[in-house]
């Protein structure tokens, strides 16, 4: 019987990339490598004011003194930086003035990923800032938004429209100095996602945006910047495909979330980026800094991330949780195949009374794929009644491949309650047997079991997220089962 | 990154010139002064270890100056006498040189020596420094290139040994704080069961190093017990490897109550199939006590079974920290493999830091661990006192009933008693947990 599932595993690590193609646009391309000029020219590219030149200047010299950390367990050849171009835009002439301006190739491009954009944006209820390698390119829902007094656009359009907002919190929760891929990204970012959302307003959509690397060799450096004034809500969308590429390219994003007093951000994230064949040749290597800061009282942080794509993950979403009162959430699935290799988790540092939090994390290992967990609880000193539970389960098909978990865990508060389990295990041949007595096919056994294991975070997901994560559960283990 | 300043470095680095002249005056055999050459030279290139070497992220031995302790000279005079926990056979090292060998007459099966003893010389050679290499261990290191005296224990194949064999360590500086390296072998052959008590306490300041290694044979059982009673300003470094062969057991249960800081670092390979490995700790810490527990479980092998349970009392400024790594191999399928650890804080400035880890390669396994932090439970403590009991008494109550199920895992009656007497000594009083050094 088991049989059955390790063909149906192996059917599974032969499927191709199902999203990989590339837009032929002619790009307007910064020189090759990195450097001060490079600096210079991407902050001149997006009319910066000075003290952003100067922060992006003050992060690359310290860069500079870096070293790669390699405390994960990744291996991965010697990444040259000089090797890859740091800026590329769509070529605009005065920037187009509605959608009919755009692109068609970019429209075709997002057709194809199944972008709602233009009707079909106002079919879906989803507002899209769509980055398309590293400029936004068209924003939809803007009026709606506007109305309600909701920020939704792109990083260089707020450093212009709102340099005090973008100032004041641009660096806030992750310092330039923070480590080496938030300090190169601090230095090179070219775009991203800016929102904020004024007091006592309830977002009434959920935001969302595609990133999607397409010119070759250019590095993706994003930074988004949320702010959930007191008692604002907002959920936001981040979904990722990359198209099927040889060269490895590395993505090093930054997410910056801050919500004050009884502010909620739900942050949830489908990354597919192309994993690298069934050889291990080629792949994206994400190497994301995300951190949210619950500064005020009684505030909320949700991350929710099925994380299925690139060759190399090196993530961990983490929520500081300052604010009494404050609740910090982290759901992940994590899914590698052949020989990904991902290294992720988060870290939840107590530092307000009553502070809570939430892990639930699933990792599920095939191949000759390595899946790690790694998180860190902190509850200090002042953090009176803290409390925190974490669940990590690990799943493994197959005999070459690995799963590992390494949670960090400190209290200083004897009134703080930390709770961590972690459990390993493969499908079992009774679950299966059990399922396959009930007349289910072993491949419908083995989505259910799947599903089953990934529930719990899975029910995190907004609506419009839950049927593409399902999707790609499904395209990741479990081939033609519907 | 920031360079180390030069004093820490110097509190790191151990005055090697002086190591090396006292192995040189040594008379020692040549694959010995080898086996220590390389342990020294790797002392000398590593120092001690700093927080930023992962497996020392929570503990700075180096930080409470022993590297400078001086080299402890052989005892002169009787030894003191120490009261057995029960019917022993009791070894008394005293900064790390053997004083009592043990009684003349022993048990069917039983050979008790010193390490540089000529009748074990075969065996010592064959498996000194086999079951845990000083590589990457710098404590190891340091005690292979430094240890006086040691004790090889080899119980014979099929023998059944009922007294316990009971391994005393005694500090005893005499004016300046000292180092010593207790150094122990064990040996089961096949099929021979066998307990072995391990005991380490003193006076003053002084800072030891033990390392104990045990190698099991195919369907040996070693039931180990060690209680850590060092005294108050002393430090404690206690490494203990264990190589498993098929179908064998280890039960070892290890309680903390000394030191001003200790370290107890378990290296266990599950090297044959379907063999069993059982470790349970129980600590109590105060003051600015710092204990920790580390453990390596390897499972090599198909069917082994590994389970661990630590649970710690923390008061006043005491620092707990709890690491634990299962790695289990690709060909280890079918391992069944738990741990867990328990800690209860019991003061504001307490602290306790987990680090439970999974490395798993092989499919076909059953693996988890919990870890929990947290206080004295209200409901159990407001349940007790509803029935008349004062609070201090209930509260002692309930951090007894915490570390019982450790407590429990200790086989043999007497011992156990023994343990939870010196355990109950330290529950009472003003504070929960106070030292007494007068029990032995």
């Amino acid at each position: 019987m088991m049989t059955d599932g390790m063909d149906q595993v192996r059917s599974l690590a032969e499927q191709k990339y199902k999203y990989g193609f590339i837009t032929d646009i002619e790009a307007d391309v910064a020189p090759k490598g990195l450097s001060e000029d490079t600096i210079r020219f991407i902050s001149a590219k997006k009319n910066e004011p000075e003290w952003l030149l100067e922060w992006r200047l003050r992060a690359y010299r310290l860069w500079l003194n870096q070293v790669e950390p390699r405390w994960a367990k990744i291996h991965h050849a010697p990444i040259d930086y000089q090797d890859s171009y740091y800026y590329s835009a769509p070529k605009t002439k005065d920037g187009p003035k509605s959608m009919d301006e755009v692109d068609p190739k970019l429209l075709e491009t997002y057709e194809k990923l199944g972008v709602p954009l233009h009707e079909r944006a106002i079919l879906a209820g989803v507002a899209v800032d769509a980055v398309f390698d590293s400029v936004s390119v068209a924003t939809t829902y803007k009026g709606k938004l506007e109305e309600l007094g909701i920020i939704f656009m792109s990083m260089s359009e707020a450093v212009t429209k709102h340099p005090d907002l973008v100032r004041r919190y641009l660096g806030s929760v992750v310092p330039y100095s923070d480590n080496y891929f938030a300090t190169l990204n601090s230095a090179v970012f070219t775009d991203g996602s800016f929102v904020y959302v004024p007091p006592g307003v309830h977002c009434p959509m959920e935001l969302s945006t595609y990133f999607r690397i397409n010119a070759a060799n250019t590095g993706q450096f994003e930074r988004t910047l949320i702010i959930a004034d007191k008692g604002a809500y907002v959920s936001y969308l981040e979904g990722c495909t990359a198209p099927m590429r040889d060269e490895n390219q590395l993505h090093a994003a930054v997410v910056e979330l801050v919500a004050l007093d009884e502010a909620q951000i739900k942050y949830s994230t489908v990354q597919n980026w192309y994993p690298g064949d069934e050889n291990g040749k080629g792949g994206i290597y994400n190497f994301v800094t995300k951190r949210g800061a619950c500064r005020g009282r009684a505030s909320r942080i949700s991350w929710t991330q099925v994380e299925t794509g690139s060759a190399i993950t090196w993530k961990y979403p983490s929520c500081i949780l300052q604010g009494d009162d404050s609740v910090g959430e982290f759901y992940s699935v994590a899914i590698t195949n052949n020989y990904q290799q991902a290294d992720t988790g988060t870290k939840m540092i107590h530092i307000g009374r009553n502070t809570r939090s939430q892990i639930i994390s699933k990792g599920i290992s095939a191949g000759h794929a390595d899946n790690t967990y790694r998180g860190l609880v902190r509850v200090l000193p002042k953090a009176e009644g803290a409390r925190n539970h974490t669940q990590c389960d690990s799943l493994l098909i197959g005999n070459h491949c690995g799963a590992h978990t390494a949670p960090y865990i400190e209290s200083r508060n004897p009134s703080a309650r930390i709770e961590h389990e972690a459990t390993t295990s493969k499908i079992s041949e009774d679950q299966l047997f059990y399922a396959r007595q009930r007349g289910m096919s072993s491949e419908e056994a083995v989505s259910l079991i799947v599903n089953g294991f990934c529930r719990d975070v899975l029910q995190h997901l907004p609506m419009e997220f839950a049927v593409e994560a399902q999707k790609l559960v499904g395209i990741s283990l479990e081939g033609s089962v519907g | 990154m920031i360079p180390e300043p030069a004093e820490r470095v110097a509190a790191r680095t151990f005055p090697v010139a002086e190591l090396r002249r006292r192995l040189a005056a040594r008379p020692e055999a040549d694959w010995l002064r080898n086996l220590r050459g390389s342990a020294l030279a790797s002392v000398e290139a590593k120092g001690l270890p700093t927080r930023r070497d992962e497996a020392w992220k929570y503990t700075d031995v180096g930080a409470l100056g022993v590297a400078a302790y001086g080299a402890a000279e052989a005892p002169v005079g009787t030894p003191p006498a120490i009261k057995s926990l029960t019917e022993t056979l009791q070894l008394v090292l005293v900064n790390g040189f053997l004083v009592t060998p043990g009684p003349e007459v022993l048990p069917a099966g039983v050979s008790i020596s010193r390490l540089d003893a000529s009748i074990s010389a075969e065996l010592v050679q064959a498996r000194l420094g086999g079951v845990l290499s000083p590589e990457g261990k710098p404590f190891v290191a340091l005690n292979t290139a430094s240890f006086a005296e040691g004790v090889v224990v080899r119980i014979a194949a099929g023998t059944d040994v009922e007294t316990p064999i009971e391994l005393i360590s005694l500090g005893l500086p005499g004016g300046e704080p000292v180092a010593f390296h207790p150094r122990c072998l064990v040996v089961v052959e096949a099929g021979a069961t066998a307990t072995l008590i391990e005991r380490h306490c003193g006076k003053g300041r002084y800072f030891s190093n033990g390392v104990v290694e045990v190698a099991l044979a195919d369907h040996a059982t070693l039931r180990h017990y060690t209680l850590q009673d060092e005294a108050a300003d002393a430090v404690h470094v206690g490494t203990l490897g264990i190589a498993l062969g098929k179908e064998s057991r280890y039960e070892g249960v290890v309680v903390h109550v000394g030191a001003r800081l200790a370290r107890h670092e378990v290296h266990a390979g599950i090297d044959g199939d379907r063999a069993s490995f059982s470790l349970d700790g129980a600590y109590l810490g105060s003051a600015q006590q710092h204990i920790d527990n580390t453990t390596w479980v390897t499972h090599r092998a198909v069917g082994g079974n590994s389970r661990q349970v630590f649970k710690g009392v923390l008061d006043e400024q005491a620092k707990g920290i709890f690491q634990g790594k299962v790695l289990v191999e690709r060909d280890a399928q079918k391992t069944d493999a738990h741990q867990l650890s328990k800690a209860l804080l019991l003061s504001d400035r307490a602290e306790m830091d987990g680090k439970p880890e999974l490395e798993i390669y092989a499919d076909d396994v059953k693996c988890g661990h919990g870890c929990t932090v947290g206080d004295i439970d209200e409901k159990a403590l407001f349940y007790l006192r509803a029935r008349g009991i004062d609070e201090e008494t209930a509260r002692a109550l309930l951090i007894e009933a915490f570390l019982a199920e450790v407590m429990e895992q200790i086989a043999v009656g007497p011992v156990r008693e023994a343990f939870a007497a010196v355990v109950g000594q330290r529950l009472g009083g003003a504070h929960l947990i106070r030292r007494t050094d007068d029990h032995w």
